[in-house]
């Protein structure tokens, strides 16, 4: 055995290899890809040294003190989780628990829709990965079909369905003019792509405008989408987080199921539960029977398991024991609502300072015509540079605001300094 | 005239969107037709010009069509066979037989047929839960840093040239399976070259993962099955003969499912020839630690692909090595010549694993930091590791001798020979149904059993099935 120890040691200690060392890299023509727009902005926040910087980029949630917050419904969780049970793979599928509390928040507490198993339903690695296994469900049994996006829209949507490759077209959302919704050239472009063409939808708390169809508008998209037989998949990354209540944030989708449009869904709990690394999401897909939705489930799933195989246990397991426990779920309710409120909060205060320095420009649109995490402030990307270079403030170039990152504290810092960059515009 | 239907696009595309959209001739795709009513109205449409057919406009179609009465855009997707070794586990929970026996998924169980979730793994948790500074924000997207760090060293050796001159680069990813896919996108998306080598057999899931990765898969001879060894002359015939700069995907020990491993003269003759043929090195390590009880031993056919300063690609998975399962923990390892090669390759990954998940989970990744940076930490790990290692290696003997006492038909010395969780029985598909139907034993088609389901208390009886199998049945 000695002898083997030391025939082995000499052959690694052998450098000499044909070809090996003399090869040039395999990847010497890879170009440096370019920084994530979203992403990126927090890493620039972090490198910066300054104590007065302001980072309203991504959508993470923060305190008045702009502290991370971990819910304590969270917390005692994980208390009952730790050291309690086993780490075994979950199905392709997910954790059936968390799906069906999931699918209930969705669909309705009592949803018949549920009770007759009509839902196929799978974890998801958080909304982008209900979003992707969407996508590539699309572009496998749906090979002609392409996605119609809102103008603008969270910027990773484009490279999910890209990724999938699944054509794009986009329709009219936000008008600039008004910083609100251009509801006449969204029927518009609704009324005019061929019928049966699949819609991306934010159901609440659009990522980045903040702009939300009314409930008449969402009944009147939703009647037009019958007469198209338009295909409708929401994104729900903010239920609760717009008004503070989830039953009030899943209206567009209860109208569109009261009308009977079989739909999909993508739902989150990166925000609404603050399990943003965790990663724990579900995709749902409303089918015609239960038979159906066992095939279309069983397709999801053989989806899943060339991409992760099944999906991650711990963020699941944290919302199912919220979720499953009554007196847990309340006090979730109640946190959620408390977010919100802050946010709301915000809206109010940011709006009346920049108000009270004599700004000519229009803020109604901050509490008046946008809910949620984000605010559209109408800046440019050239007042937003100004933003970063001269006032430490952090923010994405479209000029959206992350409201979960203003507190007491800067709000009157970030009111001056938008002032001072759009006065002159 | 329909916007969609402008005159951009063929006329082949024209009349298929309105078999998809404009129900023109009353089937749209996601009607309740019938299939000969579908084939008529596509001969209809052969026999009418794309102009005058599409008229899609608003008012003129579907005004009386509801949602009722348009039925599932998704009504002709039909359900997907099970999946052949995840679905064992699904038939043997199904089974209530008192002395059913899974040996199906290869995931760890204790000698009480129990899982195992390692002492070190729920300190790691006590820690975190206990840390209320603690918080659960998003990772960057490849992960969290000092688990990389650390992931990388694990396999490559503290002291490996590729980590000291800061030429590889490592991001964490979902296990095993999901440092493969972006690994596979990757190389569909920046390499050369498209074709990927895999050895036969291998783990069921890797022909998928690389096919919807956009790699073209073919294969290597690896298994023999008359000596249930490796066909090693097979095997360099076919690396051989492959294209230059082909993909070649290893397994760095514990070969799944037969058990088979090259020995350590074998792998540096593979590792000549895939040097002088330019072919690119793909290892999925997923059992570091489990095959020998040894973690630099089980690694030593990655490191030796570092020390000739070539490039390769590792999966690395703690899954099983820690017990980590559903938390979905690994880690794709590029090694390139260049830090500043390693650098674009990075940021190239990133766009790859954006669109598919944004970034991966903290909760399992934190837990493999919090064991991998601490000492004492790490030192109980790897003697839990070996203690694993050691019962799956007992058990082969069990099971070999329990066979031997029956004086069973046959050559069993691969079962004691075979390393890993797996053994490849040579059973054939008649004889696995026969034991499951007669004995209860729930195991893969193709005649693979994982070890680590096994325990001194049913080893006879595994041993009794094997027995009547192969007596009773061709």
């Amino acid at each position: 055995m000695a002898i083997m120890k030391v025939f082995s040691s000499r052959i690694l200690s052998r450098i000499t290899v044909p070809g090996a060392r003399s090869m040039s890299s395999w990847w010497r023509s890879v170009n440096p890809a370019a920084k994530d727009p979203i992403l990126g902005v927090t890493e620039a926040f972090l490198a910066d040294p300054s104590p007065d910087k302001v980072n309203v980029g991504v959508g993470a949630y923060r305190d008045d003190n702009g502290k991370p917050v971990v819910l304590e419904c969270v917390r005692e969780a994980e208390r009952r989780i730790a050291g309690n049970l086993n780490m075994e793979y979950l199905p392709m599928g997910g954790s059936l628990n968390m799906v069906q509390e999931t699918l209930k928040l969705a669909y309705g507490e009592n949803s018949e829709l549920i009770k007759d198993k009509r839902i196929a339903a799978v974890q998801s690695l958080s909304g982008t990965g209900a979003c992707r296994l969407f996508a590539d469900f699309q572009k496998r049994f749906c090979p002609d079909s392409q996605i119609y996006i809102p103008v603008p829209t969270w910027a990773n949507h484009h490279n999910i369905w890209r990724d999938a490759q699944v054509p794009q077209r986009t329709y009219h959302y936000y008008l600039p003019e008004t910083r609100g919704l251009d509801f006449a050239a969204l029927m518009d472009d609704v009324k005019n792509a061929p019928n049966g063409s699949f819609f991306l939808l934010h159901a609440c708390a659009h990522n980045p405008t903040g702009v939300d169809p009314t409930e008449e508008q969402w009944q009147e998209i939703s009647y037009q989408f019958k007469v198209k037989g338009h295909f409708a998949f929401f994104d729900m990354a903010y239920q609760g987080f717009a008004s503070g209540d989830p039953e009030k944030d899943a209206r567009s989708i209860r109208i569109f199921l009261e009308d009977g449009h079989l739909i999909g869904i993508s739902q989150s709990y990166a925000k609404n539960m603050g399990l943003y690394g965790q990663r724990v999401g579900c995709l749902s897909v409303l089918c015609e029977d239960e038979k159906q939705a066992i095939a279309v489930k069983s397709q999801l799933q053989q989806l899943a398991r060339p991409m992760y195989s099944n999906p991650p246990v711990h963020g699941a397991l944290i919302v199912s024991t919220i979720l499953g426990d009554p007196d847990l779920k309340k006090l979730w309710l109640k946190e959620v609502k408390g977010m919100a409120d802050r946010i709301i909060g915000m809206r109010t205060a940011l709006r009346a300072n920049v108000e009270k320095l004599g700004s000519t420009s229009s803020w109604r649109h901050i509490t008046d015509q946008q809910i949620g995490m984000f605010c559209y402030s109408g800046l440019t990307p050239e007042q937003v540079d100004r933003l970063t270079n001269e006032f430490r403030i952090y923010m994405t170039r479209n000029g959206r605001i992350s409201m979960a990152g203003v507190t007491t504290g800067n709000v009157g810092y970030l009111a001056n300094a938008i002032h001072e960059v759009t006065k002159s515009a | 005239m329909n916007k969609a239907c402008s005159g951009q696009i063929s006329a082949r595309d024209v009349s298929e969107r309105k078999e998809m959209n404009c129900g023109i001739h009353g089937v749209s795709f996601s009607s309740s037709a019938t299939p000969s009513e579908r084939r008529l109205s596509a001969l209809a449409r052969h026999l009418i010009s794309p102009t005058e057919s599409c008229s899609c406009s608003a008012s003129g179609v579907s005004a009386s069509i509801t949602s009722s009465d348009v039925g599932s855009v998704f009504s002709h997707v039909a359900r997907a066979p099970e999946d052949p070794i995840l679905g064992v586990t699904v038939a043997y929970n199904k089974d209530s037989s008192p002395v059913k026996l899974n040996l199906g998924v290869g995931a760890y169980r204790t000698e009480e047929g129990k899982p195992l979730v390692l002492n070190v793994v729920r300190k790691a948790e006590q820690q975190l839960v206990n840390n209320r500074s603690r918080v659960k924000e998003y990772l960057p997207i490849v992960g969290l840093a000092e688990f990389n760090k650390l992931s990388a060293k694990l396999i490559f050796g503290v002291d490996s040239p590729c980590i000291r001159d800061n030429r590889v680069t490592t991001v964490q990813c979902l296990s095993g399976t999901g440092s493969l896919r972006v690994g596979g996108e990757f190389l569909t998306r920046h390499y050369h070259q498209r074709i990927i080598y895999i050895p036969v057999p291998t783990w069921g899931n890797h022909p998928k993962v690389f096919t919807l990765a956009g790699l073209s898969v073919k294969s290597y001879r690896y298994y023999d099955p008359i000596t249930r060894g490796l066909d090693f002359k097979g095997l360099v015939e076919d690396l051989d003969s492959a294209p230059s700069g082909a993909i070649v995907l290893l397994h760095a020990c514990a070969h799944n499912p037969t058990g088979v491993d090259p020995s350590i003269q074998q792998w540096e003759q593979i590792r000549q020839m895939i040097r002088s043929k330019g072919l690119l090195p793909f290892f999925d390590s997923a059992y570091q630690g489990f095959a020998s009880g040894n973690l630099d031993k089980d690694a030593q056919s990655v490191r030796m692909f570092v020390a000739d300063g070539g490039e390769c690609i590792v999966a690395q998975s703690f899954a099983k090595n820690m017990g980590l399962y559903g938390e979905r923990v690994g880690a794709l390892s590029i090694v390139c010549k260049t830090a500043d090669v390693a650098g674009k390759v990075e940021s190239q990954l990133k766009l790859v694993i954006r669109p598919m998940y944004s970034n991966p989970p903290i909760h399992g990744a934190s837990i493999v930091a919090a064991i991998l940076r601490d000492r004492t930490l790490y030192d109980e790990w790897t003697i839990e590791l070996k203690a694993m290692a050691d019962r799956i290696i007992s058990m082969r003997h069990q099971l070999f001798n329990a066979l031997r006492d029956r004086d069973t038909p046959g050559d069993w010395s691969h079962i004691i020979k075979q390393i890993g969780m797996f053994t490849f029985t040579g059973l054939n598909v008649r004889q696995v149904s026969f034991m499951t139907r007669e004995y209860h034993i729930y195991m893969t088609a193709d005649g693979r059993i994982s070890m680590a389901g096994l325990s001194s208390s049913t080893v006879s009886h595994l041993a009794d099935a094997i027995h009547a199998a192969v007596t009773h049945v061709a």
